[in-house]
């Protein structure tokens, strides 16, 4: 019992991440409708934005988090900017093309800059960790759980509760109209991009001191995300959000009572089973973007 | 023209050999050319049925490891006591095998995907393709995991009247690999200019169209990923029994990359765009790699994936065979173009 115990914790801090990481990619999808593939490399920018700050430019660790926000959130939007813009209305494979091509040249970038030797970050973090009964948990890890699950609030009051929030929601629905009521669609298309982008930084930063930071730690990451988006539905944040704890918990368990050298195979299985039961995604009936 | 070029490249490509004499070469046109297998199956769906299939190495990996676990022979436990021993087959029978169980895996990818439309397939592929790499790497006792399978005996056919014949040099595998990619255009050619073929274009054209006019896409999409992948199985099945040993690397995303660009450069949609992508992007690293680092290559080659895209959208062939189209006199016979709209006045 207290093993499985230690699992659902386990879960929850994954879940988190896993969650920011779904909410980036659905909201893209759903909005701009584009494949992103270059979803797992700003993953894998913002674990190195967090390398960086700590030990290259030895800025506090707690400051790290909110400058990877805002460096992914400006490479998402001059992503956007340079690659989607000029390919507004061409179909979505070519986009998704594009996206692949970004992706390899991203990631051999980061290869190229950093090396393919595994980085660590030190946290502030006390090495002991928190003993609650049966189960423990690393401060660093309740970190973790705490940050992402103050973005995904964020994120949430973001899209429902601000005008920005509202003009997306109006673009999703109905790009046109949207455009006729005043809403800006080029720049709710740069800043969705650019707010899914910071979302997927603010995972890789977050996941990263977890565990290490590597060039291709992103593409796992994207695999993951895509398993996320289709089990909560293409385009539904709420789906997203459960799609994150739902992989997480599976990939706890499978690796706990099956074999940890399938933990990563746990998505793949549950797009499976979505694709057999459910292909809407589990969530599809509800209300789409927040 | 169109034949008289194909005819002439095959001159070209079997005289290689006489004029070539550098091993380094030889090798470099020999795993290109199994690339370039590799990248007219992954044409097939992408250029003709619109369908990116972004796990296609999948489907070469299982090939590679189909026909060397064929030829070399395993003992492995199952769960419920149960244990299969299999004793080493000729490599032609791992062949045939890799060709028929990639293609299994392609029908089952295909039954799964082709449910829903849209982004499905292209994700469904690219996590099939990184559990098979799991497989490969965790299932130890079958596949030695990251240990790899040496010593996968070289290619033997038979031939009548002369009995066997092993391949070990790179003169003997460098026809081989010939002979299947012609086999293999010949075969892809085939099939796009018969009724399955005017098919699949239709549904990549309209599918609302398609269906309408009778055409069972979940059936016609599910086939030509089955043949894309049996092919993609073979091309893997000579690059085992060539490379002659593999390990779970074969399945990196990045192979499935460098199949794309090949496919997108060179034209998706066009016989001959693989082909002449597959060339390129095969030989260019052997030239790029005194210059530059390996990662330098790859960022260019994202580069250029992005570049043709937004300035020869269509690839290298079909642009080429557009302007000789505009040359009076000529237009009758300038292939890709003409031929889409044949397809269609057939159809109608």
């Amino acid at each position: 019992m207290s093993e499985f115990l230690q699992h659902l914790i386990n879960m929850l801090v994954l879940g988190g991440t896993y969650a920011l990481l779904g909410i980036g990619l659905t909201l893209i999808f759903g909005i701009m409708n584009v494949v992103n593939f270059t979803h797992g490399v700003l993953y894998t920018f913002g674990a190195y934005i967090m390398f960086i700050v700590v030990h290259q430019l030895g800025i506090n660790f707690f400051l790290a988090l909110p400058l990877a926000v805002v460096a992914g959130w400006l490479l998402g939007a001059v992503i956007e900017l340079t690659l989607l813009r000029p390919l507004r209305g061409s179909d979505i494979d070519t986009t998704m093309l594009v996206m692949i091509g970004a992706w390899i040249a991203m990631q051999s970038g980061t290869l190229w800059i950093w090396g393919g030797v595994a980085k660590s970050v030190t946290t502030p973090f006390p090495e002991a960790p928190l003993v609650l009964g049966p189960v423990s948990v690393s401060w660093l890890r309740l970190f973790v759980l705490a940050a992402a699950a103050l973005l995904i609030v964020v994120t949430y009051f973001l899209i429902n509760r601000t005008k920005l929030g509202c003009a997306m929601r109006a673009t999703f629905q109905d790009q046109d109209t949207a455009s006729l009521m005043g809403v800006n669609v080029d720049l709710i298309y740069t800043s969705t991009f650019a707010i899914g982008s910071s979302l997927a930084a603010a995972a890789g930063a977050l996941l990263g001191p977890v565990y290490v930071i590597f060039p291709q730690m992103g593409d796992l990451a994207a695999v993951k995300a895509f398993a996320i988006v289709i089990l909560g539905g293409l385009g539904n944040i709420t789906g997203a959000v459960i799609g994150g704890f739902i992989l997480a918990l599976a990939e706890e368990l499978g690796a706990g009572y099956v074999s940890s050298g399938y933990r990563d195979a746990m998505g793949f299985l549950i797009i499976i089973a979505v694709l057999i039961f459910k292909p809407t995604g589990l969530f599809a009936r509800s209300e789409r973007v927040g | 023209m169109k034949s008289g070029i194909t005819i002439l490249s095959v001159v070209v490509f079997a005289s290689v050999p006489l004029w070539l004499r550098d091993p380094y070469l030889m090798n470099a046109l020999i795993t290109t050319g199994i690339f370039v297998i590799g990248a007219m199956s992954l044409n097939l769906l992408l250029g003709f049925t619109g369908q990116l299939s972004l796990g296609h190495i999948a489907f070469f990996g299982i090939g590679a490891y189909v026909s060397a676990l064929t030829s070399l022979g395993f003992d492995v436990g199952l769960p419920f006591g149960l244990r299969i021993v299999h004793t080493p087959w000729p490599p032609i029978a791992g062949f045939v095998l890799a060709i028929a169980i990639a293609g299994l895996c392609g029908y089952l990818v295909g039954l799964l995907s082709f449910r829903v439309r849209g982004a499905y397939f292209v994700i469904v592929t690219i996590s099939f393709a990184e559990v098979v790499r799991l497989v490969a790497l965790n299932w130890v006792e079958l596949t030695q995991g990251p240990l790899a399978l040496t010593n996968i005996p070289s290619m033997t056919i038979g031939l009548p009247g002369l009995g066997e014949l092993t391949l070990r040099t790179k003169l003997q595998n460098y026809y081989l690999v010939l002979s299947v990619a012609l086999v293999t255009y010949l075969l892809i050619s085939r099939l796009v200019h018969s009724h399955f073929g005017r098919a699949m274009r239709g549904l990549m054209e309209n599918e609302t169209l398609a269906v309408s006019v009778g055409i069972d896409v979940t059936k016609t999409l599910t086939l030509a990923a089955v043949i894309s992948a049996g092919i993609a199985g073979a091309a893997g099945s000579l690059y085992a029994h060539y490379i002659r040993i593999i390990d779970p690397e074969v399945f990196a995303f990045i192979n499935t990359v460098t199949m794309v660009i090949m496919v997108i450069t060179g034209g998706k949609g066009s016989l001959a765009g693989p082909v002449v992508g597959g060339m390129i992007f095969g030989l260019l690293p052997v030239f790029l790699r005194p210059i530059m680092a390996p990662e330098a290559q790859w960022i260019a080659y994202g580069g250029v994936l992005i570049v043709i895209l937004f300035v020869l959208p269509r690839g290298i062939v079909p642009s080429l065979a557009q302007r000789f189209a505009k040359r009076p006199g000529r237009a009758e016979k300038a292939a890709p173009v003409a031929f889409s709209e044949r397809g269609v006045k057939e159809h109608a």
